[in-house]
């Protein structure tokens, strides 16, 4: 068994109005240092496979081919 | 005029679909279901609104990895009339049927209101019974109809004509990306929209503005 913890987040000049309003919830909470705010999903995948190439491999075609929207996010692989 | 509605579960405009098309074409449309692997010989085949699959990951994202859709894009291939409204055309670019992506509003709320809409592109099959230029109305109702795509996609797309509605006098509900309400594929064959010109085509609606589309679409007379 693999597990593996995978992190979607958009890709650069994609706007993002839901980071935005976080950030503004979060100055408005007084903490005030706080900069831009990006929001992501995270997915963690329980792989029955024991070859950790292979899972690497496989992990990632399921992120192009539905995790991620690659027209407007990054992913990556983190095999845990 | 024979023409198709895809099913998926969460959808809810599909009933409004069929009300439409049975009443412009004058016979129903054909019914297909989320694993049906293949779709009768029509002239149009369409993709109505709503929450397939609740949204769940991203709009339209599970609903395009369904079999019907390798169906629909086979069709497509092959020339036939798509039109996507609404989650269908969330559905048509999560399917890669269209280019670009649709995010959540700049407002992040749900809009629900008439719009107005410019034809920017009359020269298509679905907009040829319009005039260049046309203002007309149609209804949205959305939470994700933000329309994005890179710099290098968008400058095709104005340069082909591709885009094909615009949100006319300041009406833009959701901060999409030139104003762009709705694109046409390469082709000339795939079209995805927010609005719902299936709830503007009789007097009963308050207005008949979108009903030239789908007569455009099915090749009927005006």
């Amino acid at each position: 068994m693999i597990k593996a913890r995978i992190t979607v987040t958009l890709k650069n000049g994609v706007l993002d109005p839901q980071g935005k309003a976080i950030e503004h919830a979060l100055s408005g909470l007084g903490f005030g240092g706080v900069g831009a705010v990006r929001q992501g999903k995270v997915f963690d995948v329980e792989l029955a496979e024991s070859d950790k190439a292979k899972a690497e491999a496989d992990l990632k075609a399921m992120c192009d081919k539905l995790l991620a929207n690659t027209v407007i996010e990054n992913y990556s692989v983190a095999i845990t | 005029m024979k023409s198709a509605v895809v099913l998926l579960p969460g959808l809810n405009r599909d009933r409004d679909m069929i009300a439409a098309l049975t009443k412009i074409s004058g016979k129903p449309p054909v019914t297909v279901w989320q694993t049906d692997t293949e779709i009768p010989d029509v002239d149009l085949i369409a993709i109505p609104g709503g929450f397939s699959f609740g949204d769940y990951l991203r709009c339209g994202a599970i609903a395009a990895r369904m079999p019907v859709m390798r169906a629909v894009a086979e069709k497509a291939a092959k020339g036939v009339a798509v039109v996507g409204v609404c989650n269908g055309f969330q559905i048509l670019v999560e399917a890669g049927l269209l280019p670009g992506a649709l995010m959540r509003n700049t407002s992040l709320k749900f809009v629900c209101r008439q719009v107005k809409l410019e034809v920017t592109n009359a020269n298509t099959m679905f907009t040829r019974r319009y005039q260049p230029g046309q203002i007309i109305r149609s209804p949205v109702a959305h939470h994700d109809g933000n329309y994005f795509a890179d710099a290098e996609t968008l400058a095709r797309l104005e340069g082909e004509g591709q885009v094909v509605f615009r949100y006319a006098e300041g009406t833009n509900p959701n901060g999409s990306i030139n104003d762009i309400a709705g694109i046409i594929s390469e082709q000339g064959n795939v079209l995805g929209l927010m609005p719902h010109p299936e709830n503007l085509i009789e007097a009963a609606h308050g207005g008949s503005d979108g009903r030239a589309l789908f007569e455009g679409a099915l090749g009927l007379a005006a």
